[in-house]
């Protein structure tokens, strides 16, 4: 089943990729689109940002996600670089359930 | 400057490998996404939707990794009139078309070293994002229970760190803020992952709505 999921979404990514090659230039390129194709990313993003930090099994639960995450926006605001950045945050996590029980 | 993308990215492929296997997929899928899929915030977006709604998340999993996928559509048309590849070498250069070869390839300032850029990136991504996935996959299999490890705020962490570059101004940012809340609100009632596809639609009206305003 999983692997139905990965192939099909591996091709389903592809398929934009190759897209640009194939069609011609003078059919589909705007501003427009480039700025909607750029919003429609960031909406997602952040979407799962919110539901990878807030959302347990269909309730919006706050626990230890929630200072990591907020660690994780300060160490990116500072630029830290993303390996570092993603282990220091999960520690922050790891730390708050192991010592308060978040 | 090819090289030393290559290698950061590289950083990205060894927590993605950790956060595949923690997920729940098995070191070939993983393996598999970085060989096929070859798009990192796609891949992270797919293994973050299966490690929360787990097997029934599969088809929204499929659709916010294809939804992230959009912006390759605009790589491959800017970048192919100036690779104009025949034949096989298309299926090449599409696979390779991604946020750092398009970056360092528009950054050059000549055509050869455009094209050069593009190429010699793609493929020094591709090498280290894949071995590093590699390595990144056989850690993740290594460590106990995720959650002890905090992996599931790694996770939200990566795509805190994914979305940081991209919120530049006003419009983007609150595009971002009301689409999380809109997911994470309509994660209440609705089935997992599809709220994630409902704050992307919301992000697509705005832009719609707003584009006078650019």
């Amino acid at each position: 089943m999983l692997w139905i999921g990965v192939i099909g979404a591996s091709l389903a990514v592809f398929s934009w990729k190759i897209l640009g090659y194939l069609v011609p230039q003078k059919l589909v390129s705007s501003n427009r689109a480039l700025h909607v194709s750029s919003k429609l990313t960031i909406a997602l993003l952040a979407a799962l940002v919110g539901v990878q930090t807030f959302v347990s099994s269909g309730h919006v639960v706050f626990d230890a996600r929630v200072p990591a995450v907020i660690v994780a926006g300060v160490l990116s605001w500072l630029r830290v670089p993303f390996v570092v950045m993603v282990i220091i945050s999960g520690g922050v996590a790891a730390l708050a359930r192991y010592y308060l029980h978040w | 400057m090819s090289f030393s993308v290559g290698l950061a990215t590289g950083l990205y492929a060894v927590s993605f490998g950790a956060l595949s296997t923690l997920a729940g997929l098995n070191i070939w899928q993983t393996m598999s996404l970085s060989l096929l899929m070859f798009s990192g915030a796609s891949q992270f977006a797919f293994v973050g939707v299966i490690g929360s709604a787990g097997l029934s998340g599969l088809t929204s999993a499929v659709l916010s990794a294809w939804l992230l996928g959009v912006r390759n559509g605009f790589y491959g048309l800017s970048m192919s009139p100036m690779i104009s590849p025949r034949g096989f070498k298309r299926i090449t250069a599409a696979q390779l078309t991604i946020d750092e070869s398009v970056a360092v390839s528009m950054a050059q300032d000549s055509e050869p070293n455009r094209k050069r850029g593009f190429w010699l990136t793609g493929m020094f991504v591709y090498l280290f994002w894949n071995s590093l996935t590699a390595l990144g996959a056989l850690a993740g299999e290594a460590m106990g229970d995720p959650k002890s490890w905090g992996l599931d705020a790694a996770a939200a962490a990566a795509f805190v760190g994914l979305i940081w570059p991209r919120l530049k101004d006003l419009i983007s940012t609150s595009v971002a803020l009301g689409a999380a809340v809109i997911a994470v609100v309509t994660s209440l009632f609705l089935p997992a992952g599809w709220p994630v596809l409902l704050a992307g639609l919301f992000g697509v009206l705005v832009a719609l709505f707003l584009k006078e305003r650019d």
